[in-house]
């Protein structure tokens, strides 16, 4: 089984010094392994610490215990300890994050706001067009929108920008918050079709995916965060 | 890969006041540190320490010179000094007026800087300073003009092109945004992380503003009463502050 992500004894508390130094505990002794090919769907209600999860697992979140080991260029990069450079190495090639909103640059077109991450990656900039080109149109974005920066794009058009700006690059990791909830069910099913050909040339995806028909579609495998609380308390 | 910047243990003292007390960092080719804080916080005084403006009491700022390796800033000459802060480095002030040369024309100030690197053909020198403008988004047929006659908006521009036109390797930027209209800041910023993607630039910008740290930054140095009091990946820092000063100032500000 070729792993790419690798997670041991990961907990995650949040310390809020202003508000008398409050401890949230959200993640206890996590330990995941997710491999090529595989779609882990993230399971448990709302505040379970699903997108913490997510989080910790881009790097975007500082691990409080334990190792979130990512595969990258053949070798592990533990995100708990990596500093941020080698963080940003691993996410401009192996690690992708879509997340629920598009920040938004200003001014920069749908179509450079895609095809960026593939150029960091040194592709040229017509070659990386074409590609942005080619997945906005698989989305159904219509194209008189590609000139233009998402700023002013509705939800659900923004969300396909950012789910194209997320796939382009290939990673190998892919992590997915919630990438169909402002999708009708047409767009949604578009972009569980791209997800899926991302599993199958060999990524390893772990997603949250509140829409049952969409989990049910992608998932290989749910895995339960609340779970491994109860788990830990018995 | 070998650090393009490394400091070490930086302080500056002004009498009882601590400007800046042990600061050190390595800065990589191509990495971009934004350093925020509040006013008083020992960010400028940072800056002007890193740009040999300003003598360090105690520490060091050691700078990759090609062929040397990292060389020690105070070990270097006048003349060294002075041909790093002319060519291979820029600096960007918050008010253009204390970087441009306002009673020269916007031309010669772009051409000034490519001067200094054995630039000598009029001609080409014309050309290249007007190939700038047009690349900062400065109208190429004011090349003529004084740069009192332009907004604060395009002196800001006017002043990046000319940081930029000798293809430093390191830039140094004390509020870039500060002064100008939110509507100009917007496309300054987008401008600023084109140039900087494109030309591979290593900076140090100093923000009090956390959304352009996020922007521009890709890592973050925050300070406090001379101080750093944290320090990682900028997304990681505004989205999960652990220091209670990062949390104070990250919960103080809208949306970023």
């Amino acid at each position: 089984m070729n792993t790419l992500i690798n997670v041991r004894g990961l907990a995650k508390t949040f310390v809020l010094h202003h508000r008398d130094e409050a401890r949230i505990p959200v993640l206890e002794n996590v330990s995941l392994d997710v491999a090529a090919g595989e779609c882990v769907a993230l399971a448990g209600p709302s505040g379970a610490g699903k997108s913490t999860l997510l989080r910790c697992l881009y790097g975007n979140y500082l691990a409080s215990a334990g190792s979130i080991r990512i595969r990258h260029e053949g070798r592990w990069v533990d995100l708990a300890r990596a500093t941020p450079r080698d963080i940003l190495a691993v996410r401009r090639k192996s690690l992708g994050y879509v997340s629920q909103f598009l920040r938004v640059i200003p001014r920069v077109s749908t179509l450079d706001v895609v095809a960026e991450p593939l150029r960091e990656l040194g592709t040229d900039a017509a070659a990386a067009r074409e590609r942005a080109a080619e997945l906005l149109d698989r989305l159904h974005l219509p194209q008189r929108l590609w000139s233009l920066p998402p700023a002013t794009f509705s939800g659900g058009e923004q969300q396909r920008v950012n789910i194209a700006r997320g796939l382009i690059a290939e990673k190998p990791v892919l992590l997915l918050d919630e990438p169909t909830a402002s999708l009708d069910v047409a767009n949604a099913g578009r972009v569980a079709q791209l997800v899926d050909e991302a599993r199958q040339r060999g990524a390893a995806v772990v997603g949250i995916f509140h829409d049952p028909a969409i989990r049910d579609r992608l998932a290989t495998r749910l895995f339960a965060v609340e779970a491994q609380l109860l788990e830990l308390a018995a | 890969m070998n650090p393009l910047l490394r400091v070490e243990g930086l302080s500056k003292r002004f009498g009882e006041h601590i400007g800046c007390a042990d600061v050190g960092f390595d800065l990589y080719p191509g990495e971009v540190l934004a350093v925020v804080g509040e006013s008083g916080s020992g960010k400028s005084t940072l800056l002007k320490l890193l740009s040999t403006r300003l003598a360090a009491d105690a520490g060091h700022v050691r700078y990759q010179i090609t062929g040397r390796g990292l060389v020690d800033l105070a070990e270097l000459s006048e003349a060294e000094r002075r041909w790093l802060l002319r060519t291979d480095w820029g600096f960007v002030e918050q008010n253009p007026r204390d970087g441009l040369r306002m009673n020269v024309s916007a031309g010669a100030n772009v051409g000034e800087r490519l001067m200094a690197t054995g630039a000598r053909h009029y001609g080409q020198i014309r050309a290249t300073a007007s190939d700038w403008l047009a690349r900062v988004e400065l109208d190429p047929a004011r090349l003529d003009e004084l740069p009192t006659g332009f907004s604060g908006g395009m002196q800001q521009r006017l002043q990046i092109a000319r940081n930029l036109v000798t293809r430093p390797r390191l830039v140094f930027m004390d509020e870039p945004t500060a002064g100008l209209d939110v509507s100009v800041q917007a496309r300054l910023l987008d401008l600023m992380r084109e140039l900087v993607t494109d030309l591979g630039l290593a900076a140090v910008i100093v923000t009090h503003d956390l959304a352009v740290a996020r922007l521009l930054g890709h890592r973050l140095l925050v300070m406090r009463r001379g101080r750093v009091v944290e320090t990682g990946l900028t997304d990681q820092v505004l989205d999960d502050p652990q220091h209670p000063y990062t949390q104070l100032l990250v919960s103080s500000v809208l949306q970023v």
